[in-house]
């Protein structure tokens, strides 16, 4: 491959990669709210 | 508010249900061919900043605008953007939300049957020994309909659907996104690692999976100027996400006003961009570039990526040897079934809503009444896929209706109901705060964007030469939405067949103008039908004094 092609496949990539994972990493790490919430795996009773 | 009667299990499980809304087959088939016709590696600049300037913006919007409505117990567009502004005629514009899912749907599902039925195919070796026009010839064979089997996989298909949608939100749609997208990188992955790795000389390649990187990944900077390369970035960005369609709002309309949207939308965002870029990028082209080599891919792409995915892949996965061919061949149009699947359910969401809403159908009602309108809707795309009924599905409800849809609603979202209302809305429960520059680009750059894709499709000049046009004259291509309303270029090969002298060619494209023509007055009943059931909705509104 070119350096050219090279250094544009990379940084995509690599950009792509660390901000999806960015943002996913902070959605798992982000504090559950009060119920009720929009979720339903985490009520006490079935809706 | 009323108890809502759906919800979300998890938020993971509406991200990834988001997620594979926006990952579809164009993912894999439409991003890297747009991606070689326009300027290699230079493509991915204009793309990357028209995501951030349209795609991230519209997003935020069809988030905020269907947890808006959702918080008033609206979870279809006619009244979750009637809910935005009280005028009458926008729940008219919202129409569009629910006609594009049934329309879409009723040929993404024959589409979607066909990576099941290449699945089986696989397995059952139908391509083992068949030399390459064999393989395409399949396909031809195929959706000419010389069986019955197209059908067959093709209700397989709805009834999995419907079965799924029937099932509920936490109970099908977000189950199948949970095991469907992780499949689907899983899959990615092992087939990217495969085509990386090709080497020249190996099992019948003549190029290794670098010379296909190489040539898809270095940039032509001389066409990043070019309006053409601008329009083809933004329209990729535009339908890989899924906006303007009406799924996203409905979605997000089983959120409550306390939960987060603004990060929910950039992580599913986000993850359709990974799946794009990194994966998309990374399959089809190193393969077919080294099995194939430049000259004949380029000339392949022409006709766009469904060719290389159907009518090649499978001969190139045989040349690697039975086993490797099977699990080639099962990832791939596993790959390509589980990014359908998630994308089909979410077109049936915003009617199952909006029945659910209105007249009380049950969920299981409203799954078997999208399966059975999707049926119907949906025959004439199989029976008449060579007359082109699939292509001008696509174009109206798949294209054109997705761009006016999504014009409208920014308008409405950012002039209408104010960006201050719009960011707070946003910005609501958020786990980020969205940077206020976006209240700008929402109010301006967006809908400046989307008017260039618009103009841009409606006014395309020749050969799509922007440049040759502002010099010497505007010629419509077409392909513009001006010359397709008049069937321009079917009367222009139809002439040319009549002056060869070639009656039966020319027989065959006055039949095939029937078929459009009868295709578009089907998709307009449709609009018109759904449309009136919303005056119907409206009306019994007001007769329970459920108004607002």
């Amino acid at each position: 491959m070119s350096n050219i092609a090279l250094f544009m496949m990379i940084s995509t990539v690599s950009v792509v990669t660390i901000v999806t994972g960015y943002f996913f990493w902070k959605v798992l790490k982000a504090p559950p709210r009060e119920e009720p919430d929009s979720f339903l795996e985490n009520d006490d009773e079935k809706r | 508010m009323a108890q809502q009667k759906e919800a979300w299990g998890s938020r993971i499980g509406l991200i990834l249900a988001m997620a594979g809304n926006a990952v579809g087959l164009g993912n894999f088939l439409r991003f890297p061919v747009q991606a070689i016709q326009n300027g290699g590696g230079a493509f991915i600049i204009p793309y990357i900043v028209c995501f951030l300037l349209m795609g991230i913006p519209l997003l935020w919007v069809e988030w905020a605008s269907g947890r808006f409505g959702g918080s008033r117990g609206h979870h279809s567009t006619p009244f979750i953007l009637n809910s935005m502004d009280k005028r009458k005629f926008w729940k008219y514009i919202g129409v569009f939300g629910i006609f594009t899912n049934l329309a879409v749907a009723a040929y993404y599902c024959y589409l979607e049957s066909w990576t099941l039925s290449w699945v089986y195919h696989t397995v059952t070796r139908t391509f083992a020994g068949q030399s390459q026009d064999q393989v395409a010839g399949f396909f031809g064979d195929y959706v000419g309909l010389n069986s019955v089997e197209p059908i067959v996989f093709w209700i397989i298909c709805l009834l999995l659907n419907t079965w799924i949608l029937s099932k509920g939100l936490s109970g099908g749609v977000e189950k199948v996104a949970k095991i469907g997208m992780p499949l689907l990188i899983v899959f990615g992955v092992f087939l990217a690692v495969m085509a990386v790795s090709l080497k020249a000389g190996e099992h019948g390649a003549i190029n290794g999976g670098s010379v296909g990187l190489n040539f898809l990944w270095t940039p032509d900077f001389s066409t990043i100027w070019t309006p053409k390369v601008w329009l083809a970035a933004a329209g990729q960005i535009f339908f890989t996400l899924s906006v303007g369609m009406g799924s996203i709002q409905c979605y997000a309309s089983y959120v409550r006003k306390k939960d987060d949207i603004a990060l929910n939308a950039m992580s599913a965002g986000w993850m359709n961009e990974f799946v794009e870029v990194v994966l998309g990028a990374a399959i089809i082209i190193p393969i077919s570039v080294g099995y194939l080599g430049i000259d004949k891919v380029i000339e392949m792409t022409k006709s766009g990526g469904l060719g290389l995915g159907f009518r090649t892949l499978p001969f190139l996965f045989e040349q690697w040897g039975t086993a490797l061919a099977i699990i080639c061949g099962v990832f791939w149009f596993g790959l390509l079934f589980f990014a359908g699947v998630t994308s089909s359910l979410a077109m049936g969401t915003p009617w199952l809503g909006f029945m659910s809403d209105e007249f009380g159908w049950s969920r299981k009602k409203g799954a078997w009444s999208f399966g059975a309108i999707v049926l119907i809707l949906g025959l004439p795309t199989v029976l008449f896929f060579n007359q082109g009924v699939f292509d001008e599905y696509d174009y109206w409800a798949g294209t054109v209706s997705l761009v006016v849809f999504a014009l409208a609603e920014i308008i409405l979202f950012a002039w209408v109901f104010g960006m201050k209302r719009g960011m707070n809305e946003i910005n609501s429960g958020g786990d980020i705060k969205v940077p206020m520059i976006f209240g700008f680009i929402i109010k301006w750059v967006t809908p400046i964007l989307l008017l260039g894709v618009f103009f841009g499709a409606l006014i395309t000049p020749v050969g799509n030469d922007w440049v040759g046009a502002f010099q010497n004259g505007w010629q419509l291509d077409n392909g513009s939405i001006i010359k397709k309303i008049t069937n321009s270029g079917l009367k222009e090969q139809i002439a040319a067949a009549q002056t060869a002298g070639d009656q039966s060619l020319a027989d065959a494209l006055l039949e095939k103008k029937l078929y459009i023509n009868g295709a578009r007055l089907l998709l307009l009943s449709v609009f018109g039908g759904v449309a009136y059931l919303v005056f119907v909705a409206y009306r019994k509104r007001i007769k329970e004094g459920r108004f607002e």
